[in-house]
């Protein structure tokens, strides 16, 4: 029997050791080859080494051989270097499949006159996902990530009032040449009655219920030279769009936070408090930070956001 | 502790000198062997006329996320196709393998496959079993280093041929072997042909039934699904070997009758049977994990037993049962199961590839901002929609919604959009709704697409909800 074990693969050996006579122990040996393939895979990593940045030494590494990356900087100027993601991202951005593509996209879009792109659904498409970047980056910061800003501070522009217009030319120009909004302080003008009676007015206007005899008194005050806020906010309240007014006729406050109250004496003393401290507010112009084409994705993107008019 | 310096820690590989044999499944395995090699090594190279896409019949085309399989194109949603593709296979194998053994390895598996293919070109270019044992043994000479420097260069050759067809699974085939010859082809395609061409050349050429032994989980967790019902690749041992067990033909046991007389079995240890063996193993010894039921050694005995008149091989398939004369069943609950829930899940994923939607809609939600307040109290709600068409015909499609009375939709300028043909397409929706205040919480609703001068493809419909404030979400 025992050579034609030593002739069979399948044969088991035992370690030779033996217990209580007969308990015996199997001896399943490595391949060899698995021992070499062992030692492959240090010779890969020695090869690694050699070509890959790998060692620390001191404070710098060992940068590897015969791995250079050319790309263009940010800056525009040409960098080589050694191997790194880093410098591969850079260069994927710039001469990527997808970054051909998209700078494809790009030209298209920077070609077509705005009408031609609001009524193109694959160029919709594009602006929305690259100016929805272009805007995490600019203007994010103060409108936050949707659009949506800061009552009191920045304005919503994911709803459909519009402070400066919401045409595309009238959002193209914010964008690009910024805007300055001021509305003066009262708190010098009007005693404390004047104040409470030009607020009872103006949210009379939205429709709140007020007090009918200081809404009286508030339109005189309003509507005459006594306080002169109809020169801005026209004689209807509806705002004039040029000077960035605010339309007090609808339902949107944007400094006076009316709507996050249903308490009519809190809604009063939110607006006597911006009558009497009076608005400041300014957006900076973006012409020279950003490409015309990107100006330009991000009036379709912000025109969307709400609507458009 | 003393003996176990005399252990080696590991175990040197016996080199196997497979003989040649002819016969019936010998025969089986090369018909299998022709069929599964014209359809990988030509497939590629099928055209197929489509009227968007290319025209390549089988392509994988990763960066358009789309698989093509000749009239079916597989969308990257749709990838949960593979899902049930593995599932079938996953089954396939429990249900073959439970009846008839491991006939996946001994048949199908591209290991088996592709080692059958390096023992051909070793055996055509350095002769049968005895002459490469001879040729091994020899000194090293000019013969010696042209045959072994030619087998190997073959290997080498049908690995890069099957590295490199593989990579034009994932490319346009004409263009990519031309771009690959040239120096213009991607990286990964250089980096997968030459990975493929290392691996099969080392697996197939060096490693054979090493992969077999030491690396696939599948020939190990294919013995859990064998019983005592199974078929197996077995030896006849109450033939073979009788009551005195198997002996050589010698002149007083020439003949089955004088054989019998001296209760010698049948067997007459010609060694054939061992010799075929592609593991290297002795069938007559049992059932053993090396064993990938290639039946190459049936054909072996059978080759013998025919020159000696003495039957049909004494290795043949048969089952632990039958091999000790027990009644063996071949449909039993579990095969039975195996086979039904087979046979369910290949109903599921043909239902499910029949069915495939021409028009896709599904919709997304835009959260930052919620909802809005608009100058006239309105509450807007934003939705991404997100639209596919899966036909090869562009389609005009009316963007509708349903269940929200009173409400408004606002989609720009795209109330109507073109769906170019195997192409999606996002279209930004704004819906607005509740003028009362008093209005809180959620509600559900519809978006339509409705097809335009194309009734067969029928309205797609797909759930939102809309949300209002005063509620904490």
């Amino acid at each position: 029997m025992s050579d034609k074990k030593a002739r069979s693969q399948g044969a088991v050996q035992t370690t030779g050791h033996a217990w209580d006579g007969d308990i015996q122990e199997f001896n399943n040996p490595l391949p060899t080859w698995w021992l070499w393939a062992f030692y492959a895979t240090v010779v890969f990593a020695l090869i690694y080494w050699v070509l890959y940045p790998a060692w620390p030494v001191g404070g710098s590494f060992t940068k590897g051989l015969f791995n250079d990356i050319t790309f263009v900087d940010s800056d525009g100027s040409v960098k080589t270097t050694h191997w790194n993601t880093r410098a591969l991202l850079i260069r994927d951005l710039k001469e990527g499949e997808e970054a051909r593509l998209s700078a494809e996209y790009m030209s298209k879009v920077a070609d077509a006159s705005y009408a031609q792109i609001l009524a193109d659904p694959e160029m919709m498409a594009y602006t929305r996902s690259v100016a929805k970047g272009l805007f995490g980056d600019n203007c994010a910061a103060c409108h936050g990530s949707g659009g949506q800003g800061v009552i009191g501070l920045f304005p919503n522009l994911a709803d459909d009032a519009w402070l400066w217009g919401g045409s595309i030319d009238q959002i193209h120009k914010t964008i690009a040449e910024g805007r300055y909004g001021f509305m003066p302080a009262f708190r010098d003008t009007f005693n404390d009655k004047q104040l409470r009676d030009v607020a009872s007015y103006v949210l009379s206007l939205s429709g709140n219920k007020v007090d009918n005899a200081a809404r009286a008194r508030g339109e005189k005050i309003f509507q005459t030279q006594e306080g002169g806020c109809h020169y801005c906010h026209t004689p209807a309240g509806t705002g004039l769009k040029s000077q960035g007014a605010a339309d007090l006729t609808d339902q949107i406050w944007t400094i006076a936070d009316v709507n996050g109250t249903d308490d009519p004496a809190v809604k009063l003393e939110r607006v006597e408090k911006v009558i009497s401290g009076g608005v400041q507010r300014q957006m900076p112009h973006w012409s020279e930070r950003l490409t015309p084409a990107q100006i330009k994705l991000l009036t379709v993107y912000v025109h969307e956001l709400g609507g458009g008019q | 502790m003393a003996d176990a310096g005399a252990q080696p820690l590991y175990q040197a590989r016996i080199p196997i000198y497979t003989r040649s044999v002819k016969g019936r499944f010998r025969n089986l395995k090369w018909g299998i062997l022709g069929l599964a090699y014209s359809v990988y090594f030509l497939l590629p190279w099928l055209r197929w006329e489509r009227n968007v896409g290319p025209d390549q019949a089988v392509l994988f085309d990763i960066s358009a996320r789309k698989f093509y399989l000749f009239d079916l194109v597989v969308h990257a949603q749709d990838l949960f196709w593979l899902a049930g593709f593995l599932v079938i296979a996953a089954l396939l194998l429990f249900f073959v393998t439970g009846i008839a053994g491991r006939v996946f390895c001994g048949y199908f598996c591209f290991q088996t496959l592709w080692t059958d293919l390096y023992m051909l070109i070793e055996r055509l270019v350095q002769g049968d079993r005895v002459a490469r044992i001879r040729l091994d043994k020899a000194p090293w000479s000019a013969a010696k280093l042209l045959r072994k420097g030619l087998t190997h260069f073959l290997w080498l050759l049908a690995a890069f041929l099957t590295g490199l067809t593989f990579t034009l699974y994932w490319e346009d085939a004409p263009r990519l072997i031309v771009d690959w010859f040239t120096g213009k082809a991607p990286f990964a395609a250089y980096a997968t042909t030459l990975f493929l061409t290392a691996t099969t050349y080392v697996m197939a050429g060096l490693a054979r039934e090493q992969v077999c032994t030491y690396m696939c989980p599948y020939a190990r967790f294919q013995s859990v699904m064998f019983d005592a019902d199974t078929r197996i690749v077995a030896y006849d041992v109450s033939r073979g070997e009788a009551g005195r067990g198997r002996h050589r033909v010698t002149r007083e046991l020439k003949s089955r009758e004088q054989r019998q007389a001296q209760g010698v079995g049948e067997c007459i240890d010609c060694g054939y049977c061992v010799q075929v063996c592609p593991t290297g193993i002795d069938i007559r010894d049992g059932l053993q994990v090396q064993c990938i039921s290639c039946a190459l050694c049936i054909d072996a005995c059978g080759t013998i037993m025919d020159s000696l008149g003495w039957g049909k091989s004494l290795i043949g398939y048969t089952s632990e049962k039958q091999a000790a004369g027990l009644p063996s069943r071949l449909w039993k609950p579990r095969t039975v199961a195996y086979g039904l829930v087979l046979l369910g899940a290949i109903a599921a994923l043909v239902w499910s590839v029949g069915n495939q939607a021409p028009l896709e809609l599904s919709v997304v939600q835009l959260r930052q901002p919620l909802f809005v307040r608009l100058s006239d109290g309105r509450i807007q709600n934003s939705y991404e929609l997100h639209m596919e068409n899966k036909t090869d015909e562009p389609v005009q499609v009316a963007i509708m919604m349903r269940g929200l009375a009173g409400a408004q939709l606002d989609l720009g300028k795209l109330d109507s959009v073109e769906l170019p043909p195997q192409r999606a397409l996002h279209v930004l929706a704004r819906v607005r709704w509740g003028s009362s205040r008093d209005t809180k919480g959620s509600r559900g609703f519809a978006f339509n697409i409705v097809p335009q001068r194309r009734d067969e493809l029928g309205m797609i419909s797909a759930p939102a909800t809309f949300y209002l404030p005063g509620v904490d979400y």
